[in-house]
């Protein structure tokens, strides 16, 4: 390490003011403070510090996501076999899964990062973290056999787009993660939608009874007797939730398992770094509205979907991953501590209704958390308008009474 | 029975280097330096010349402002230096002390029979009413306006702060003076808070004419601003007075023993102190007196030498001086160390309000913090950080936008007149994106009290 340190230091001085490569200043920063962490001490202010900064909490987050990651390469190998009918050992099901779900991983950080240090050199601006989870988010939210340069233009249209027009990190409107993928959605649905995209590698050899059909899609058609998805098949409807918890049916890479999602949650809720207000509130308004309108199931029997158990909403698709990565972005979130209750549980009544009344999108979650992304400054406002207001009262009182 | 407030935001930051209760007097201070900078807002004007002989209560300077209002020498002795600044900025008044104080001999006075009046313009004038704060502002009160409220804090929070009870050891009858004065002065009744934890819990009914409250929770628990809002929450307009208690002390002193009192108790902080204690000192001691017995720890970066505490305290060096107002010297290493992968590291030894390291294992460790920022400056991004550590029903990132903005309506509806800079320290202290929020309240505050000093519109004589 010694060694490296002193190159570190011997070189800093080039891009320091005045150095000849002063321009390329926040590509060493970010390389530099990437090895060693900065050196600075306090100069105005509190004379110390809390050990935080913004790349432990952005390396927590990654962190949490990491179960999801594994569980979704392993899925992604398992689907595959499944649907082609063979019978593969542990290994070769994650190496499968791995070779198809890492070149997104590795393309979505190499483009996004790419994209961040050409800003930064252009604005002089230091490198900030924001990218290193959404460069993870994206990839997790796709589907397996997503074309690499598909993912390269959402990835470049989500950072310069939703965020570097804004200004960088901290001052986006909408979720960098989510833009990419609501812009694949818009852009390429052949790509994103159908029977066949949710299985990595399955062209015209699948088994008999391979299912493409999503899990909600099966259980609003069956009224919970559930044959099967992909290549396999269920015996009762327990069994079907259970696969859907622990993450073997066909999805998007990461976003199958709740069981890993749940884990995650975990991780960041303990370090304090996820806002648990935010994640509750969201399941809590997802089984609201799915209580809700299951309640009209008897009314409307042509539509399957209300008659689906309302706490399978939790399970399936993206929900719970919206709700634990997604929803808690803190930049795009509320930011007042009642408004996340707010913000989250409109967040689940919204993914909800999408999902049981216009079933045509499957991406109910995605379209609920940009929407409420958009309505999280008007939810702050009004919480911090009450706030003022009960101040204005008291001056009020104080001068008539 | 007194008034208990649970505070259940806020955090204790567990430092290694608290003082042990046992105390010294200091090695006689050579200098002294009386700093107008420790004073907020104030426009100061100088009374002395270098050369000039001073007693203990001789009249120093005064500000322009608030021209009643005499700030004198704590110790007798031979003004050595105005030291100036640009623009003949008036930065400090150097006494050379003698090594025995001699004190001026003040007038008598019966707190009994004298009216507020008298009792005001004798305080003012023999440099104890400068001890008196405001809330908002934190600047020293004036004398003609009546406060909302009276606050005596009898504990003290912060990092490694002294024990206030320690401080006025031996002080007991002039701190029940003080109170009285205080009392009698303001026209209201005096809130004197104690902290639940604190062995002076009880010993606050001992002293008639004041309301006891209790606060219960950690830092800030002991900030005067908290303890307002909770119970007398300041609008508009309001100001509520605060002192130190041991500067209660002195003001009692004052009044029975007819001399102003320049003696200080401090607490010698941090873990870069080989015997953390208290010493009786003086006001505005020099740094060189009071670390004089002091072994420092060798450290790679050196230490850095703080008057006052480590979140709110001003680095003054080893050749500079204690603060006007401050019972506290920290001395903590600086932190200029780049740590390999440090992001990464499992770091048993960071200690953080989040559990993002393992230090989450150790919950009572005691920790010997350096000066490292531990990260860069970023953009704003994590919230409901700085909620955690402010007690109060304002919004901290709202207030702080809102400054940011220089947009002052906006300000006064979301409480800036009920906060002070001390209160973001813990903010700053905790902050991801390291954004420095106490310079940006003081520099609001500044501008507002600015303003509301020039809206008295009171032609000055002097």
């Amino acid at each position: 390490m010694k060694p490296l340190k002193r190159l570190v230091e011997n070189v800093e001085p080039h891009f320091a003011e005045g150095g000849k490569w002063r321009k390329y200043w926040p590509l060493f920063d970010g390389f530099a403070t990437f090895l060693f962490t900065p050196g600075h001490p306090t100069h105005k202010g509190a004379h110390i510090r809390d050990g935080i900064d913004l790349k432990r909490t952005m390396a927590m987050v990654i962190l949490a996501m990491v179960p999801a990651l594994l569980l979704g390469m392993y899925n992604v190998g398992y689907q595959h076999f499944l649907a082609i009918g063979e019978q593969a050992a542990f290994l070769d099901i994650f190496l499968y899964g791995m070779w198809k779900v890492l070149p997104l991983v590795i393309v979505s950080y190499g483009v996004g990062l790419g994209v961040e240090f050409v800003f930064c050199i252009i604005k002089g601006h230091q490198i900030n973290e924001g990218f290193l989870v959404s460069g993870m988010l994206i990839p997790l939210v796709c589907p397996p056999d997503l074309p690499l340069w598909m993912l390269t233009v959402a990835v470049i249209f989500a950072v310069v787009i939703g965020k570097e027009v804004f200004g960088g990190t901290g001052m986006n409107i909408l979720n960098v993660a989510l833009t990419a993928r609501a812009f694949l959605f818009f852009a390429y649905p052949a790509d994103l939608s159908g029977d066949k995209v949710w299985i990595s590698g399955v062209g015209d050899q699948v088994v008999n009874g391979y299912t493409g059909e999503t899990a909600l899609a099966q259980f609003a058609k069956t009224g919970g007797e559930v044959a099967g998805m992909g290549g396999q098949s269920f015996a009762s409807q327990a069994d079907f939730l259970w696969a859907g918890f622990i993450g073997l049916i066909p999805g998007s890479v990461g976003e199958t398992s709740t069981l890993a999602i749940l884990i995650g949650a975990a991780i960041l809720i303990f370090t304090g770094i996820g806002s648990w207000r935010i994640m509750a509130s969201v399941a809590l308004g997802g089984l609201a509205m799915g209580y809700l309108l299951n309640g009209f199931s008897g009314s409307f029997p042509d539509n399957g979907y209300l008659a689906i158990p309302p706490y399978s909403h939790l399970i399936f698709g993206g929900f719970a991953f919206g709700a634990v990565f997604m929803a808690t972005d803190p930049v795009t979130a509320s930011q007042t501590p009642s408004g996340k209750y707010i913000y989250g549980f409109l967040i689940g009544v919204l993914a909800v209704i999408i999902r049981v009344l216009n079933p045509a999108y499957p991406e109910g979650m995605m379209l609920a958390i940009l929407f409420m992304n958009v309505m999280a400054p008007l939810i702050d406002h009004y919480v911090v308008q009450g706030n003022i207001n009960r101040r204005l009262k008291r001056v009020k009182l104080a001068t008539h009474g | 029975m007194a008034k208990t407030i649970h505070l259940n935001k806020g955090l204790d930051i567990r430092l290694v280097g608290e003082a042990a209760l046992k105390t010294e007097p200091a090695s006689a201070s050579d200098t002294v330096l009386i700093k107008p900078t420790d004073f907020v807002g104030i426009k100061p004007k100088t009374l002395v010349q270098a050369g000039d002989e001073v007693l203990a209560g001789s009249p120093l300077f005064f500000d322009k402002n608030n021209p009643e209002v005499i700030v004198v020498s704590p110790v007798s002795g031979e003004v050595v230096e105005i030291v100036r600044g640009p623009k003949r900025v008036l930065l400090g008044i150097k006494i050379l002390a003698d090594k025995t104080v001699r004190s001026l001999q003040l007038p008598q006075i019966d707190v009994q029979s004298a009216d507020a009046e008298t009792l005001i313009k004798f305080l003012c004038s023999h440099g104890v009413w400068a001890f008196i704060r405001t809330k908002p502002f934190d600047a020293v009160a004036f004398p003609d306006i009546k406060p909302s409220a009276v606050v005596v804090c009898g504990f003290d929070s912060a990092p490694l702060a002294p024990s206030v009870e320690f401080l006025l050891q031996g002080k007991e009858e002039a701190f029940k003076k003080g109170l009285e004065v205080l009392s009698k002065v303001s026209g209201r009744k005096v809130h004197l808070t104690t902290h639940a934890k604190a062995n002076n819990a009880g010993w606050a009914n001992a002293f008639s004419g004041t309301e006891n409250v209790v606060f219960s929770g950690p830092h800030p628990a002991g900030s005067v601003s908290v303890q307002l809002h909770h119970i007398a929450p300041l609008n508009k307009g309001d100001f509520a007075w605060y002192v130190q208690a041991e500067d209660v002390a002195r003001i009692g002193t004052l009044v029975s023993e007819s001399r102003f009192d320049g003696s200080r108790r401090i607490a010698l902080t941090g873990s870069s102190i080989n015997n953390p204690m208290y010493l009786d000192a003086v006001i505005g001691s020099s740094m060189a007196a009071l670390l004089k017995d002091q072994k420092m720890a060798d450290t790679e970066f050196g230490n850095r030498v703080i008057s006052g505490n480590v979140l709110t305290g001003d680095k003054v060096g080893q050749d500079g001086y204690l603060g006007f107002y401050h019972h506290q010297v920290t001395v903590i290493p600086e932190g200029k160390h780049r740590e390999f992968f440090g992001w990464a590291a499992p770091g048993f030894d960071k200690f953080s309000l989040s559990r993002t390291f393992f230090s989450w294992i150790t919950p009572s460790k005691k920790y010997a913090l350096t000066t490292n920022m531990h990260g860069e400056h970023r953009a704003f991004v994590v919230t409901g950080e700085y909620e955690k550590v402010f007690p109060m029903n304002i919004f901290p990132v709202h207030l702080l936008k809102a400054i940011h903005n220089g947009d002052i309506e906006q300000q006064e509806n979301l409480g800036i007149y009920e906060v002070s800079p001390e209160d973001f320290a813990l903010c700053e202290f905790v902050c991801t994106s390291k954004i420095e929020s106490q310079a940006m309240v003081r520099a609001a505050h500044d501008l507002l009290y600015g303003e509301w000093v020039d809206s008295r519109k009171e032609p000055v004589h002097h």
